[in-house]
């Protein structure tokens, strides 16, 4: 827990491999101490005024001891977070191939017009008169994602994927509730995200797996043989996480429906059809889309996100609050669960949704415009069908022939190498790449899934393809022992993922010493 | 198209590659009655400045609440975010970076992430916190999943002084999960008493400090009952200013806090992005919800950080997982933690009472309205306003006036008639001496 050593370099291990400077930092590369370390205390990194004195009326609540937080200047602050921000990879340093994640191009402008202070400074109960330009905006985002999914209507609130395939599924229990038909069973795809079946279980159901066929899509007599009376639903992932577009997929629809299911489709993939597939046309009935996947909302270290649902007209009432209605020429906001909302599922989220991101989804559709967005789908599946040509000769291709947007392969062509997947990600850490997915999806040995997206440029994907290959030739030449000490020039070298996990350090706590001298 | 890098001689260079005619050989796994000739209906490509003009003018037609008198609260308040906290947030290398699943090239998101959670376990008195939730609403909805996985009871009671929406997405999870909540009253005045509903099947009360209509509570005794009966005590705070200057919930006893912690770094965003925070005790750690970066080293032994204890995940354990979540707030986590070490100690309780002091300022001015009565006694920077009549068209008079005057609790309560002439007014530090005269004039005019 406590303990660590500040001064950089004295570990023992440290001589072992990192190149040995005086300071501990490598160039541009400097180590920082955590803010709780460089505590001064009762300094202030804003200027307020001084409080006026008067009698607190906090009722005998008011905190007794200190609370802890350390005391640092603005320059100091700038400073810290700049140099961390500087151990970070990114979309605008280098290609961000992972599979499955979308990392593509974030415009700023987008960060413009959300930090507009009638979107970012409007509080979201202020009286509907004063926010008709917010409502207008979520409008019209939801009319080209509407125009786009060829669905009737868009549940807006639900802050991110996860909680778009949760507001789906409630959707799809309450309907089946609603019509007297209550069904215990989800059908999930071995190859489907971790969200899927977390996803159902959440909502009280039991989950079952639906195998692969040998060509990397649904198995479509396997899941004819599961599905019966009590399935509530399939979830389906398309383009899937192989990059496979389910070819059988009105086929797959006419199952579900026959058995009375409903069909979810998991939009994340939704970035290599936008503009030339719309999954209404698909037998879906409801749809989950990533903003910060296909448009680009900016991933920020893990979010915030936005998980708009697409929903069939059959589903729409069950949409949860609140809803934005077309009234007598204007725009309502129906916040409540009753008169047309009376079927809602109620509320997924505090407020309306993350409105910023609205801002910045509808910038970028609108700067792509239809024929931009098609393209940019068509870029995104040529770029990975490039590197797929490219790499197919060296690296095992999961499974033969065209991909959409991303690229599977497996670990075969490490086989007898001493290499892992995991080395090979590592290794591409030190050529300055960051790497691909792995081990995703499961049904493929030491997956690497490759996603390039539109926003590379030919010569960047030949960089990284040369790249790549230049490794596997290394792997293949049996020089294992360079792949086991990757990373070697990241601001870390590999890290002890099993002693973090065994030993929890989840927080900074002082010295012991510097407790003491502080009380 | 100004973000697509490919040239026509790109994309036909690498169709040859490729070995197909044209791009439609690459969507030729489309089934046939799917595809579609041509484009959708929607407008076409657009330059920067006409995308600028488009939207700007939506933005235009909002009253943004720093141009006018702005009073509002009820879990989303306006702060002055101080401007090198969104400039630290754009840079790219936190702004376009993914979750830090290769730590080796992710040690600035994860190091934040490390300093965040320490700052949300300090400031609610609490072991351990998470890398963040999506939002104050949501995270109490986890906070409710976790303590039914803790205690294997189904029951868990709400407090009528929980906020609405909380109350609302509890209820959204719980129905379907067990029996659902259990819902007590709004009471503005205060004067409830949870501790005798807790039974034997109670697996969590669920109360929130400020309360929704702004009153301030110790709920150490109810802890203790709660404990007393095997249930576990889950604080809300949705405004975590007013931790500089509260007793915070670890001290009460809170076996689970969860927070909306928008106040810090974040703009009121029309309710959202915000970002939930996530603390509770370190016995109770396997059974949280969400992301958590932990301390490592490196194989030169070099501190670092990871993600980690991601076998409660959905990636990992897919429908045996704590929670459905993936995604976290990570970026407005970082605004929360720049804003927050911005301030540090002496600033946070310096704000704290910079708002308690515009909030006590206000709420006296408004007692001297005719016809108005504060009726609540100990607040941070919130309080209840009770009119001599409907407050909801008042507030409409006095936004056509220019001023926003606080939420009517109509809004949120429409059903309750006994609510419908009371108003929820916030005063945080950026409301000036002028703001509040302007407010207490146009309620005198208005109720006039």
């Amino acid at each position: 827990m406590t303990g660590w050593s500040q001064a950089l370099g004295a570990h023992p291990g440290a001589a072992a491999g990192a190149a040995e400077t005086v300071s501990g930092n490598r160039g541009l590369q400097i180590e920082e101490k955590l803010l709780f370390e460089q505590d001064s205390p009762g300094h202030c990194g804003v200027d307020l005024p001084e409080p006026a004195g008067l009698a607190p009326r906090l009722g005998g609540t008011e905190r007794k001891g200190p609370i802890g937080l350390p005391g640092l200047s603005e320059p100091q602050i700038v400073r810290h977070f700049t140099r961390l921000s500087q151990k970070n990879y990114a979309i605008d340093s280098g290609i961000y191939p992972l599979g499955s994640c979308t990392m593509k191009h974030n415009p700023r402008l987008n960060e413009k017009l959300a930090r507009l202070p009638g979107f970012a400074d409007l509080h979201p109960l202020q009286p509907p008169a004063t926010v008709a330009g917010a409502l207008e905006l979520v409008d019209t985002l939801a009319h080209w994602l509407k125009t786009l999914t060829g669905m009737p209507a868009m549940a807006l609130s639900p802050a991110a994927g996860a909680h778009g395939e949760l507001c789906g599924m409630m959707t799809i229990r309450a309907a089946l509730t609603a019509r007297g038909d209550p069904r215990r069973r989800i059908l999930v795809p071995e190859s489907a995200h971790g969200t899927n079946p977390a996803t159902a279980a959440t909502c009280g159901y039991a989950i079952d797996n639906i195998p692969n066929n040998a060509r990397g899509r649904v198995d479509l007599a396997a899941l004819k043989a599961e599905l019966g009376g009590d399935v509530a639903a399939l979830m389906l992932t398309n383009p899937n996480t192989c990059g496979l577009f389910e070819d059988e997929i009105l086929d797959i629809a006419a199952a579900v429906h026959s058995a009375g299911a409903f069909f979810y489709c998991d939009g994340a993939n939704f970035n290599a059809i936008v503009g030339r597939v719309r999954p209404g046309d698909l037998g879906i009935d409801a749809l989950h889309l990533n903003l910060h996947k296909t448009f680009s909302t900016p991933h920020g270290g893990g979010g915030p996100g936005s998980g708009p649902v697409a929903l069939a007209a059959e589903l729409a009432p069950f949409a949860p609050l609140p809803w934005l209605v077309h009234d007598h020429g204007g725009l309502r906001l129906v916040e409540h669960r009753d008169g047309e909302a009376a079927q809602s599922i109620g509320r997924l989220k505090g407020f309306h949704g993350q409105i910023g991101m609205f801002v910045r989804a509808l910038a970028y559709m609108m700067s792509h415009g239809a024929d931009g967005l098609k393209q940019a789908a068509e870029d995104a599946v040529l770029n990975a069908n490039y590197l797929r040509v490219r790499l197919e000769g060296a690296l095992s291709l999961s499974y033969p022939g065209p991909c959409m947007h991303e690229v599977l392969f497996d670990d075969r062509f490490l086989k007898d190498t001493g290499a892992t997947t995991l080395d090979f990600a590592k290794a591409l850490i030190d050529e300055g790449f960051h790497p691909m997915t792995m081990y995703f999806p499961l049904i493929v040995h030491g997956a690497l899934l490759i996603e390039p997206t539109e926003s590379e440029s030919k010569a960047s994907l030949d960089q990284f393809a040369d790249t790549v290959l230049a490794l596997a030739a290394r792997a293949r030449g049996g020089d294992a022992t360079s792949f086991h000490a990757a990373p070697r020039l990241a601001p870390r070298r590999r890290l002890d993922e099993t002693t973090a996990a065994r030993k929890p350090v989840l927080r900074w706590r002082p010295e012991p010493a510097q407790r003491e001298a502080a009380e | 198209m100004r973000y697509l890098p490919l040239t026509a001689r790109d994309r036909g260079d690498m169709l040859a590659a490729i070995g197909v005619p044209s791009i439609d050989a690459l969507f030729a796994d489309v089934p046939a009655a799917a595809r579609r000739d041509g484009l959708v209906d929607l407008p076409r490509a657009m330059g920067e400045l006409e995308v600028e003009r488009r939207i700007a003018a939506m933005a235009a037609k909002n009253t943004a609440a720093g141009s006018v008198p702005f009073f509002l609260g009820g879990g989303a308040y306006r702060h002055h975010v101080p401007a090198a906290v969104d400039h630290l947030i754009q840079r790219g290398e936190f702004l376009t970076s993914y979750t830090p699943y290769q730590p080796e090239v992710a040690q600035g998101t994860l190091q934040a992430l490390f300093e965040f959670q320490t700052q949300v376990a300090l400031l609610t008195g609490m072991e351990v916190a998470n890398a963040s939730l999506y939002d104050g609403a949501t995270a109490c909805a986890e906070a409710v999943a976790m303590a039914r996985r803790v205690t294997r009871r189904d029951r868990a009671i709400l407090s009528g002084g929980l906020h609405p929406h909380y109350r609302e997405v509890c209820q959204t999870y719980g129905g379907f999960a067990g029996t659902g909540p259990v819902l007590m009253p709004p009471v503005p005045g205060g004067g409830e008493d949870l501790a005798r509903l807790i039974d034997r099947d109670t697996a969590c009360v669920v109360v929130q400090n400020p309360d929704f209509f702004g009153g301030l509570h110790d709920y150490s005794a109810l802890a203790d009952s709660c404990h007393a009966a095997g249930a576990l005590l889950v604080v809300i705070v949705a405004e975590v200013v007013s931790l500089g200057l509260v007793k915070p919930p670890g001290e009460m006893g809170a076996d689970i806090v969860a927070a909306e912690g928008q106040s810090f770094g974040n703009a009121l965003n029309f309710g959202g992005p915000h970002l939930g925070l996530f603390a509770t005790r370190d016995r109770y750690v396997r059974q949280m919800p969400g992301r958590l970066a932990g301390q490592t080293a490196d194989a030169d032994g070099r501190r670092g950080w990871v993600l980690t204890l991601s076998t409660r995940e959905q990636h990992i354990r897919r429908e045996k997982a704590t929670s459905n979540i993936c995604t976290n707030s990570g970026l407005c986590a970082l605004a929360f933690t720049i804003h927050l070490a911005l301030l540090g100690e002496a600033g946070l309780t310096r704000l704290a009472r910079l708002n308690h002091e515009a909030a006590i300022k206000t709420a006296d001015r408004l007692a001297a309205v005719p016809g108005v009565t504060v009726l609540t006694g100990s607040f941070f920077n919130e309080f209840t306003v009770q009119l001599p009549r409907a407050a909801g068209p008042v507030v409409d008079k006095l936004a056509a006036r220019g001023v926003l005057a606080g939420i009517p609790l109509s809004r949120l309560y429409p059903g309750e008639a006994g609510l419908a002439d009371l108003l929820l007014v916030a005063a945080t530090e950026t409301v000036t001496d002028d703001d509040i005269d302007r407010l207490a004039a146009g309620l005198t005019e208005g109720l006039r």
